[in-house]
């Protein structure tokens, strides 16, 4: 029975990692209809100076986490203004294509600057190993996790239903048109609001590279576990990634334990008889445009 | 018309060019070197060029009044990329050896070219059984996997460890490991009391560790890919199976040198069995190790004495054949040579043209601050029992 708490935990931590890694991805593809198959770079990058910043600048772990989060932004930021926009009115296929080839380009890149091993980051030893919740096995490093990524939850749930930037955001979405006429300045907040996804993938990055592991192969080992959060929860709300998320990670952790040998294929199975049950994802809703 | 006559004028330049070659060719002894020099298996493809280019730093370039020159190309691992650039160094650069191959499907995509080219192929890094048997020119200077499996069984059975629960990657190397443990632990009296096979692109190794956690074994027999050893020992000591007396034993890929420092201390205490590793007492290998160190800032793995080997190996046969680059010769010259190497004492098997070396059964310590595999036992002169035993 406490084996059950523990795989249920570990599934919980997973998922959790899982959302906040593609959230920016449910929010560039759903709310602003942009397909961006180059979401796992910015996951990366914020990985790679979070790693950089505590390896080898001696910065405490949880002063370089923030760090991350905002480099990862900034890049987004500066891609988004030169690069992005460009391609917002072009057709999904250009879109994938621009967005595979950056995808490489970034592997080529942090494969050159880094080196193509997989390297790790240094954590605070308060951080490191596990301990007994009434005979259930509680990893202090997935525990923070949660923590972090269901605050994060909370606090993205209420920016988008109660922030007066939130209401902007789904104006624009649901009309641009009608946005501009209204005064809100559409490509600001579709610019902050991709660099905010960004961010939250760089902070996952960061968060992921002790259970996933970072080398430069990231974007691409990873890409298609966003694409199934995303496509699972529908892309229309925060609320579907986050459930699809947690699905996602104790049906794989669970799957793991209990049927190893066809652990790799739960996922997998899950996703096919969601999608077949709802085309649009768990909480989809026909494209707004 | 003028146009025509420079094409003419250039295409019998291309052919006195061509022409030309066989004769620059006799020389210099060209060695087309094959590695993964980008992709997942780099920091192989790395450690092999690096010890190549120390080899020669040291022993210079010319052997037997010839010049050698190593042509580098990258595969990226893709067995069809191999092939390809195989075929290009054969046909278009006239080498007279191919070298490298990070992964086993290389080494025999290239072993058909070496078979029909008449070239020797030397081995140094790829570890499947089959490899040699797939052309008579293949030579093989690094290790196969069933050398040090077969033995951390053997070693494991007589050394207190009854039960015993694996986790593999699923692909040929890792069924190769398993299949090679198993054998000799079980016959050793050894019993497995757990076997997960784990996807090789594995994101999270934890529910596949709390089964092991929850089958209570003595110790966990682990092969995977180099690079995900690290996340593996991480995620051992999170899940507190080191504190619950299960012990890590496996063949010495998972401790690999040039990834040891990175695991932290999670790593103490484990026991694997293998070929080299960067503190083996001996003078030659101190030498080795310092000067490596000197000229690249890091430690060599055993990917790189595989290839510092393989390219000593190409000297001692030029040396033995006066400088003839006759294929059949220079095979025939590197069966049942023998020589010391940073690992300790090697020979290739004149029978199937695979290596014999010592297998050592090695402990992680801390020296100096660093994670170290130190060796306190040796099984000597180990041959590849995939091929003794058929």
């Amino acid at each position: 029975m406490t084996t059950l708490f523990t795989i249920l935990f570990d599934g919980v931590a997973y998922g959790m990692l899982l959302f906040v890694l593609a959230c920016g991805l449910a929010v560039t593809l759903g709310l602003m209809n942009f397909v961006n198959l180059a979401h796992g770079a910015f996951a990366m990058t914020g990985g790679y100076i979070c790693a950089v910043l505590v390896n080898n600048s001696g910065w405490p772990f949880f002063a370089a986490l923030p760090l991350a989060f905002v480099s990862a932004a900034a890049i987004g930021v500066l891609l988004e203004r030169t690069l992005y926009r460009h391609l917002y009115t072009r057709s999904h296929l250009d879109q994938v294509l621009f967005t595979i080839g950056l995808t490489f380009m970034s592997v080529a890149a942090v494969d050159y600057i880094m080196g193509s091993s997989r390297i790790f980051i240094k954590l605070p030893a308060a951080l490191e190993g596990q301990f007994d919740f009434f005979g259930v096995g509680i990893g202090r490093y997935r525990l923070m996790i949660i923590v972090i990524c269901g605050l994060l939850t909370v606090a993205l749930q209420l920016i988008l239903a109660r922030t007066r930037f939130g209401s902007r955001l789904r104006a624009a979405v649901d009309d641009p048109r009608a946005a501009i006429g209204l005064g809100i300045n559409v490509p600001q907040v579709f610019a902050f609001t991709f660099a905010f996804g960004c961010g939250l993938a760089g902070l996952g990055g960061a968060l992921s590279a002790e259970i996933l592991g970072l080398d430069p192969y990231f974007p691409l080992k990873f890409m298609i576990y966003f694409l199934i959060v995303v496509t699972v929860g529908g892309s229309s709300s925060i609320t579907g990634p986050f459930l699809a998320s947690l699905l996602l990670g104790i049906g794989d952790v669970a799957g793991k334990y209990y049927v190893p040998k066809m652990g790799p294929f739960v996922i997998y199975t899950i996703m096919i008889v969601i999608l077949i049950w709802r085309p649009n994802g768990l909480f989809g809703r026909a494209a707004a445009r | 018309m003028s146009f025509r006559s420079h094409m003419l004028l250039a295409a019998g330049a291309v052919a006195g060019m061509l022409a030309l070659e066989p004769a620059h060719a006799q020389q210099t002894v060209k060695i087309g070197l094959i590695l993964p020099m980008t992709g997942g298996q780099a920091s192989t493809g790395k450690q092999i060029d690096n010890a190549v280019k120390l080899y020669m730093q040291q022993n210079g370039d010319t052997v037997a009044g010839k010049k050698i020159e190593v042509i580098l190309k990258d595969d990226a691992a893709v067995p069809d990329n191999t092939k390809r650039l195989a075929q290009e160094l054969i046909v278009n650069d006239k080498v007279n050896f191919i070298a490298g191959f990070g992964v086993t499907p290389a080494a025999l995509a290239a072993a058909p070219l070496a078979t029909q080219a008449k070239v020797p192929e030397i081995v140094m890094a790829a570890g499947t059984s089959i490899i040699t048997e797939r052309s008579p020119y293949i030579v093989r200077t690094s290790f196969t996997l069933a050398q040090s499996s077969t033995i951390i069984g053997d070693w494991a059975a007589k050394n207190g460890i009854k039960k015993v629960a694996t986790l593999t990657s699923d692909y040929a190397p890792g069924n190769d490991a398993l299949n090679f443990f198993k054998q000799n632990f079980t016959a050793g009296g050894g019993e497995i009391v757990e076997e997960v096979k784990v996807p090789l692109q594995n994101p999270d190794f934890a529910p596949f560790l709390q089964r092991m956690k929850d089958s209570k074994p003595d110790a966990v027999f682990v092969f995977v890919p180099a690079g995900q050893g690290g996340n593996f020992m991480k995620q051992y000591a999170e899940r507190g199976l080191d504190k619950a007396g299960i012990k890590v034993i496996g063949p010495g890929d998972v401790m690999d040198d040039d990834l040891l420092n990175g695991m932290g201390d999670a790593a103490l205490g484990t026991v694997t069995a293998h070929l080299y590793s960067a503190a083996h007492p001996s003078a030659a290998n101190k030498e080795f190790v310092a000067a490596y160190k000197k000229a690249f800032g890091q430690r060599p793995g055993f990917m790189a004495v595989g290839g510092y080997d393989g390219i000593r190996l190409i000297y001692e046969a030029l040396k033995k054949t006066g400088g003839k680059t006759d294929g059949d010769a220079l095979v025939e010259a590197m069966k049942g040579m023998k020589w010391e190497s940073p690992r300790g004492p090697i020979s290739i098997d004149p029978e199937t043209r695979d290596i014999v070396q010592n297998i050592y059964i090695r402990k992680v310590e801390k020296v100096d601050g660093e994670l170290y595999n130190v060796e306190f036992a040796t099984f000597e002169a180990v041959k590849d029992s995939g091929k003794t035993k058929k």
